[in-house]
């Protein structure tokens, strides 16, 4: 007979919901703590580097506060999207794929413009990164629809399809004329500045992709308790059954989850290819898409939780270099770190669904 | 608003510039940073870099301080990483992978008072070096030895990407395996990375299983070695590092990155205040190529012939692209005699005659 005991929670408790993520931030820095601690640098200094210096360093400070936004932007942006089919029991894993599709569409219909200068390049671009990761996001989609595949499977072997074809353009069809046989396109913010996602007030990191992130927060959070969609998403999710009663259509909610993440993840590829990263090249994405996933159950799968949770999730990788460079920590402790946020962050929805009862129970009735 | 953030930038940029002179003023070390593309620990590319930032603290003593950021992606978190190196106080920055090349110079254009030394790329600034090595005389090394060592004539090879550098390898080796062994055969597989094992032994199980007895290497783990060495009779040479774990079988000889004495004599100009923009292209003869020990798995005469090799391209006497050579589609490129210059190396995109396949793009 154990003292402590698990109930049960009829419902999970919103308080906890609302309490585990801060609960789970000071686990890791705990635990992460120790780990510093045993790696021989001061426990102390190292959450301080990772989780003020970024933020309020006298030094760093002024460049990494508006890095933060230009880290936080995809993350957002794509967790937003994943979050909606998440909500719905629909597994999209694939993100990066459909983040790499929108880069290659949208950059490639930028550059088969070279050298434009029309104001009208950009939001082109943009529609077509869009349109990208949309249609990247599709192939699941439909083969779900029609055939009733998995699409957590579907969606991630997607991902190396598309790894595969960026390897390719970037060699090949994208490859920059003047780049001497070397692999990569042209930097559109060098030589192309009509087709580049510049920042839209100098230094404080705010691009279209940061914008467009925020757009996305907003319309999401408004779909998801305003819109007859947003019911039908919460209605799949927590009861399919009754979700099938009320005529919810799961082939269309299916398209629609699917086809908003992808579009999302292919707009966060193309404003990262036209600003921050600057150029298609071999090894372009760097994981925001499977990050997102993180950032996204982080973020409870709302769209206001996924905001903070991006913000936090850049400030963990910003500081993280910062305690790379300064304390000379290994990458591997960081992304240790980062493990444990999401580790504690699961462990701790214990609480949410469940209490914790001390004693003995009592005798069933 | 756009001015005033930037006077308020270019004042931060000021203070911090005014900042880092007094702190030179007053005899403070020299700090170098590194940027790395793998983990310290890769056993190849990176480890050797970072040997030579340990042997520029070691040259150096109190003299200088080295930081250094591991794994960092050649997307848009390179730009960031430099840019925190240098405002860390860095005073000489080398960004060791091709990738890092246009982030270098967008943060060299920012911090111009910063050194700034990019390896394997080609674009230049004031403040910009491009540094590289002659991997490729290595290369030929190996060829010699594989061409003598292949009884299946199958030689595979495990490139990393379709760029200049590897191709120009692929070529080296495969002229001198040929002119050992008329009947050598190259097969290639791209794996499109520098380092990853679980791809690298799969891309070498499969070249073993498509009767390769020899296997070089572009990318920088051990796990085409640890593949050749579970398979038995194949060999194999250390790429970027010594690898000697697997000598004597089957890991036969090596091409070693050496880049202490370039980082030593980098970072020394900037302590002297001589330090100039260069493009260096080194090769065996500098030491920044150096060859491994050929084991005694490789017979004696082969041995001898391949030292022969190795000292003829160091002293100047021999360029491993001498004609007549023809492209793969067989027009001519070199005639009898002629050597490569170094802007066709450079710029390397074609196979030569001989060699099967397609250079993929």
């Amino acid at each position: 007979m154990s003292l402590i005991r698990l109930e049960k929670r009829p419902a999970p408790s919103r308080l906890f919901s609302a309490l585990t993520p801060l609960m789970a931030v000071v686990a890791t820095m705990i635990a992460g703590g120790i780990m510093f601690a045993i790696l021989g640098a001061n426990p102390l200094e190292a959450i301080r580097t990772i989780f003020w210096d970024p933020l309020f360093d006298p030094q760093f400070g002024p460049y990494s506060r508006p890095q933060l936004l230009v880290k936080a932007g995809p993350l957002i942006l794509i967790a937003t999207g994943l979050a909606l089919g998440f909500r719905a029991g629909i597994w999209n894993i694939g993100a990066e794929g459909q983040y790499i599709m929108g880069a290659v569409v949208g950059a490639g219909a930028g550059l088969a413009l070279y050298p434009s200068e029309s104001p009208l390049l950009f939001p082109l671009m943009v529609l077509a990164g869009a349109l990208g990761g949309w249609a990247w996001a599709m192939i699941p989609a439909i083969l779900k629809t029609r055939f009733g595949t998995n699409e957590i499977l579907v969606s991630l072997m997607l991902v190396y399809v598309a790894e595969n074809i960026l390897a390719s353009v970037s060699s090949g069809l994208l490859r920059n004329p003047d780049g001497m046989g070397f692999p990569g396109s042209r930097n559109f913010r060098r030589d192309f500045p009509a087709a580049s996602n510049t920042e839209i007030i100098e230094n404080t990191g705010m691009h279209w992709g940061v914008v467009a992130a925020f757009i996305a927060v907003i319309l999401a959070y408004v779909l998801m308790s305003r819109h007859k969609m947003g019911f039908a998403i919460r209605l799949a999710g927590e009861a399919p059954r009754a979700a099938r009663f009320a005529g919810v259509s799961p082939t269309r909610l299916i398209i629609f989850c699917l086809g908003t993440a992808g579009a999302l993840a292919g707009l966060a590829g193309l404003f990262e290819v036209t600003g921050p990263a600057g150029q298609i090249s071999i090894d372009f994405n760097s994981g925001y898409g499977f990050t997102a996933i993180i950032v996204a159950f982080l973020g409870r799968l709302n769209p206001i939780g996924i905001l903070l949770a991006g913000l936090l999730m850049a400030l963990t990788y910003i500081g993280g270099e910062l305690a790379q460079l300064m304390l000379g920590m290994p990458a591997a402790a960081i992304q240790l770190f980062q493990g444990m946020l999401l580790f504690f962050l699961l462990a701790m929805d214990v609480f949410a669904n469940y209490r914790i009862r001390i004693g003995t129970p009592e005798v069933a009735k | 608003m756009k001015t005033v953030t930037k006077l308020l930038a270019g004042a931060a940029l000021a203070v911090g510039l005014a900042g880092m002179a007094q702190a030179e003023s007053h005899g403070e070390p020299v700090k170098a940073g590194f940027i790395y593309v793998g983990p310290v620990g890769d056993g190849g590319w990176t480890y050797e870099h970072d040997q030579g930032r340990l042997a520029v603290e070691e040259e150096f003593g109190d003299m200088v301080e080295t930081v250094y950021q591991e794994n960092v992606p050649e997307g848009a978190d390179a730009e960031r990483a430099i840019t925190q190196m240098a405002l860390s106080g860095a005073d000489i920055i080398f960004t060791t992978s091709f990738g890092y090349m246009d982030p270098t110079i967008a943060v060299a254009e920012k911090f111009p008072d910063v050194k700034f030394e990019h390896a394997t790329g080609y674009k230049t600034a004031d403040n910009v070096s491009v540094y590289s090595a002659r991997f490729y005389e290595g290369r030929a090394v190996q060829g010699h030895i594989a061409g003598n060592l292949t009884e299946s004539n199958i030689i595979g090879y495990i490139g990393s990407f379709p760029i200049p550098e590897v191709i120009r390898g692929i070529n080296s080796a495969y002229i001198h395996a040929k002119k050992v062994n008329p009947d050598v055969q190259f097969k290639i597989v791209w794996a499109y990375t520098w380092f990853d094992p679980a791809k690298e032994a799969d891309a070498a199980k499969a070249l073993i299983e498509q009767g390769a007895d020899v296997i070089l290497q572009h990318t920088d783990s051990t796990a085409p070695q640890a593949a050749a060495q579970e398979a038995g009779n194949v060999y194999t040479f250390g790429q970027a590092s010594d690898m000697s774990e697997y000598a004597p079988m089957p890991r036969v000889s090596s091409i070693i990155d050496n880049w202490a004495p370039y980082y030593i004599e980098r970072v020394k100009a900037v302590m002297d205040g001589t330090w100039e923009s260069t493009n260096t292209w080194d090769g065996i003869g500098p030491g920044m190529v150096g060859i491994g020990e050929i084991t005694d798995a490789v017979p004696a005469e082969v041995k001898a012939e391949a030292e022969a090799l190795r000292d003829a391209i160091g002293a100047g006497e021999y360029h491993p692209f001498t004609g007549p050579l023809n492209k793969q589609d067989g027009s001519a490129w070199l005639g009898e005699g002629e050597t490569a210059d170094d802007g066709t190396l450079a710029g390397m995109n074609f196979y030569v005659e001989g060699i099967e396949g397609e250079i993929p793009n």
